[in-house]
């Protein structure tokens, strides 16, 4: 998944001292409580695996499906698979982790309901954190300039993107509803990575370029 | 010859048979063993090496008989990724081989014979029970990690599924949980070149001073074809010639020819043809679903063990989609599990080869799992 590399790109390779990991993934890491089990979905190299291993003495694995990510991670010791989260997430029991975590990788999935359904099958909390398609830039880029909007977290040009699901806060809230999926947390994060608005609210989808997700089984 | 061989001896006298899969109860045993590096205080770095088809124990060292480099000389010794300074590796030849260990060469003690082809079928289960006999002789009551590949995968998971409180890590690479049809038969053609040599005399060979040379130097070369990717038998061979021109007959005219009849020829210097019979089918017989009622991942279930799980592009004769299913099952039971595809055009013979992405995976899993056992790092590579 193309976006895997922008996403590590961003922070280089896992680093042995967790230190100084990208925003969004420190948001996500603080809603784990320490000690659980995590799986990572679209983990990358491993950067927040490696950060929940060492801060939050989490039992954290990680699938990946760029086998560039994989191999990177494993050599770095993390538990880490090569896998689809279209089609892979089914063979996990019910109930094995206490946390699933899907970072920027939502909207690059063929099947983002389905994922997010087996997400909260097979953890008792899901963590999702996507670029908002209702931030201003992105509404104003169509409206205004009548073009597909490229911006700080939406980089690919129309015809290479790897996002073929992409939605605004006010969409995935939705979803959640009509999948009877309840919303713990929601955050959302303007272009500097700083907490903006609660993402419950309607200022948060014009605002927020990104949101961080604390789901739970309702 | 296998008594002037280097190396360590378990002998297991007859009032500790082995009961193997077919029922028959074999003593007494021999395991025939080498071990490098020294084990720790609380003997918590030990690692079990286990061999693939053709392989031996001599791991990391010259070996006795062809003279060559240890065939994992590459990955064993000290500073190296199984490092002898911070582990105690552990190679036995397996059950049925001809290396030291008790098989079908080996003198039947109840008739003063050799055993030939009254030897009992074995089963991988069988060479991972007299695997556990060496290891408790040891004192070791749980191994750091199991590695191995190709038919030493399949003891890897028979350990894993079988000995789990036994087993910290493991590394089944190159690797499937069953023989699958091709897999048998490529076998069946190894055994049937054997057996269709006069000098295999039914097995009894040895009685008769004869050896089966042609029909085990066959199935060699048959199935070194399948340690190897065709891109990487082009590469090495293309068409190129032995000589400056055609002989118009059957001599060995191109040199990938001459390269497998020199494989042969030198394989039948090392290896027993019955030995090869009972190997090959105890590899075919491996089926660890069928073993735990049809649902691989009946056998790991509530397993502790972490696993790695690696395989090679290229290799066709134990192919990644081999290895995912192993990974499929090891998720549905929410095992540990790392898992690798190894980018090589080198075929099945990746494992034994020098490959930087191959090399660096063991070593990240192996650090990885060093730490969460309590046991040293090792200095950075």
């Amino acid at each position: 998944m193309t976006i895997q590399a922008r996403r590590t790109g961003a922070t280089g390779s896992a680093n042995g001292n967790g230190s100084a990991i990208r925003v969004d993934l420190q948001m996500i890491a603080d809603m784990v409580e320490p000690g659980s089990r995590v799986l990572d979905i679209g983990c990358g190299e491993g950067v927040l695996l490696d950060y929940l291993n060492g801060f939050k003495q989490a039992d954290g694995r990680g699938m990946e499906l760029s086998m560039a990510g994989v191999r990177a991670a494993v050599a770095h010791g993390l538990s880490v698979i090569q896998g689809d989260a279209d089609t892979d997430l089914k063979d996990y029991p019910t109930g094995a982790f206490d946390y699933v975590i899907l970072s920027q990788t939502l909207q690059a999935t063929r099947n983002p309901k389905d994922v997010l359904e087996q997400m909260l099958r097979i953890g008792r909390r899901a963590i999702v954190s996507f670029p908002n398609f209702g931030h201003w830039r992105v509404r104003v880029s169509l409206l205004w300039h009548g073009r597909m909007p490229m911006t700080e977290t939406l980089t690919y040009d129309w015809y290479d993107t790897p996002n073929i699901h992409l939605c605004t806060i006010r969409d995935f809230t939705d979803l959640c509803a009509r999948l009877g999926i309840a919303v713990e947390r929601a955050i959302s994060l303007d272009s500097r990575g700083r907490t903006r608005y609660d993402a419950g609210g309607r200022l948060a989808n014009w605002l927020g370029e990104q949101a961080v997700f604390l789901l739970r089984r309702e | 010859m296998s008594l002037l061989l280097p190396g360590h001896r378990l002998e297991l006298g007859p009032d500790a048979p082995l009961r193997l899969d077919c029922g028959v109860e074999l003593a007494p045993l021999t395991i025939a063993y080498q071990t490098y590096g020294q084990l720790n205080a609380d003997k918590s770095n030990a690692i079990l090496i286990c061999h693939a088809l053709t392989g031996d124990q001599y791991v990391a060292e010259t070996h006795p008989v062809t003279g060559k480099p240890g065939w994992w000389e590459a990955l064993v010794g000290p500073g190296r990724i199984l490092d002898t300074e911070r582990y105690f590796l552990i190679c036995a030849n397996v059950l049925g081989g001809c290396m030291g260990t008790t098989g079908p060469a080996s003198t039947n003690e109840a008739t003063g014979q050799p055993w030939c082809q009254s030897f009992p079928v074995i089963t991988i289960g069988d060479m991972v029970r007299a695997q556990l006999r060496l290891i408790d002789h040891l004192g070791i009551d749980q191994l750091f990690c199991v590695i191995g590949g190709s038919m030493g995968g399949m003891q890897v998971l028979e350990w894993a599924a079988r000995h789990p409180q036994r087993v910290f890590a493991a590394i089944p690479i190159a690797t499937a949980a069953r023989h699958s049809a091709q897999n048998i038969a490529f076998a069946e053609v190894g055994r049937q070149a054997i057996m269709a040599d006069p000098d295999w005399c039914g097995g009894d060979y040895p009685l008769h001073g004869r050896k089966p040379q042609g029909g085990l130097a066959v199935a060699r070369m048959a199935a070194h074809i399948t340690y190897l990717s065709e891109a990487a038998l082009h590469r090495k061979f293309g068409r190129n010639l032995q000589g400056p021109e055609l002989s118009w007959g059957f001599n060995a005219d191109f040199q990938v020819e001459s390269y497998l009849r020199h494989q042969g020829s030198t394989f039948v210097e090392r290896f027993d043809a019955n030995s090869y019979l009972y190997i090959t089918r105890a590899m075919d017989y491996f089926d660890l679903a069928a073993d735990h009622g049809g649902v691989l991942a009946n056998a790991f279930r509530g397993t502790k063990v972490r696993f790695c799980v690696i395989s090679f592009t290229s290799d066709w004769l134990f192919p990644t989609a081999e290895s995912r299913a192993i990974v499929h099952a090891l998720n549905s039971v929410a095992a540990n599990v790392s898992f690798v595809e190894v980018e090589s055009d080198k075929g099945h013979d990746a494992f034994l080869l020098d490959e930087p992405e191959f090399h660096a995976t063991l070593s990240g899993f192996l650090d990885g799992a060093a730490e969460h056992r309590g046991l040293p790092r090792g200095a950075p590579r």
